[in-house]
């Protein structure tokens, strides 16, 4: 039975690659807080998660068979869709950015990408000892 | 790969902010700057924020950029008060028109107090995600040891 990295890693690598881009989502919420008209994003993890996994992405790009066409469809955001949060209290600005709940977002993702972190140096720690027979 | 983003969107909206505080401030130094004339008169100053795609704070093609998921903030301009001006009647002053009128800037520094508190929130804010992210990647460069 050989080892390869894909099922040694398994979900967490893609785990820490999402909670990666969420991060940077939220702290876009953030710094946005004053800005009118921004509407804060985030994207459902348990389906991006389940899409990398899968392998399906979502990018709709079209075909070109000749240099002249123009690259149609649009790119995705990788492999996420952004989607736009709800607020509890919309501000007469426009801006759906709640500091309080973004805040807490942030951190929530931050130990959970925290905790898939110890997962995945858990997980090569273990190759390591195999490798070196310990 | 949107960790080091994010220091560019924590930047950018730390620049803001240090930029609403000093138009603040300079509001409230010349809060009781006094003016023979209409036209002469200091007007309160407020930035206008607007957000802006990461790939165009790097200088790239926001449209086929592959991340868009990074916004940043951008200082669309400094605009000047239209609210009007506060003439008072003070014909001792040396600055005193022929009708005895001086002109006190538009500034209101309750509010400009108020602007002062969230801009230094908001400061706060993305230093500490700005912070977070220094441990994160840190983290990071840790993996396998």
């Amino acid at each position: 039975m050989a080892i390869t990295f894909e099922k040694a890693l398994g979900i967490h690598e893609s785990a820490m690659h999402l909670r990666g881009e969420r991060a940077g989502m939220l702290a876009s919420n953030l710094a946005n807080t004053d800005t009118p008209g921004y509407k804060a994003r985030d994207f459902n993890f348990q389906e991006a998660l389940d899409r990398q996994m899968t392998g399906r992405n979502g990018d709709f790009s079209l075909q070109t068979t000749q240099h002249a066409h123009i690259r149609g469809g649009v790119k995705g955001l990788g492999s996420v869709d952004a989607l736009y949060r709800v607020p509890h209290q919309p501000s007469i600005d426009g801006n759906t950015v709640e500091e309080q709940v973004e805040h807490a977002e942030f951190m929530k993702n931050n130990l959970e990408f925290q905790a898939s972190f110890t997962f995945l140096n858990s997980k090569f720690k273990g190759l390591s000892k195999a490798i070196k027979g310990e | 790969m949107s960790l080091s983003n994010i220091f560019n969107v924590a930047g950018s909206g730390m620049n803001a902010q240090s930029i609403r505080l000093n138009t603040t401030a300079s509001n409230i130094a010349n809060a009781e700057a006094s003016s023979a004339s209409a036209d002469t008169t200091y007007r309160g100053r407020h930035p206008v924020f607007a957000s802006v795609q990461a790939a165009m704070l790097n200088g790239g093609d926001a449209l086929y950029s592959e991340d868009q998921s990074a916004v940043g903030v951008r200082v669309d301009g400094i605009v000047e008060s239209q609210a009007p001006l506060q003439p008072r009647y003070e014909p001792e002053s040396p600055n005193a028109d022929e009708d005895g009128y001086v002109y006190y800037p538009n500034v209101n520094v309750v509010e400009e107090m108020t602007n002062m508190i969230s801009a230094s929130r908001s400061f706060q804010v993305n230093v500490e995600v700005m912070n977070s992210a220094k441990q994160m990647v840190q983290r990071v460069l840790t993996l396998g040891q």
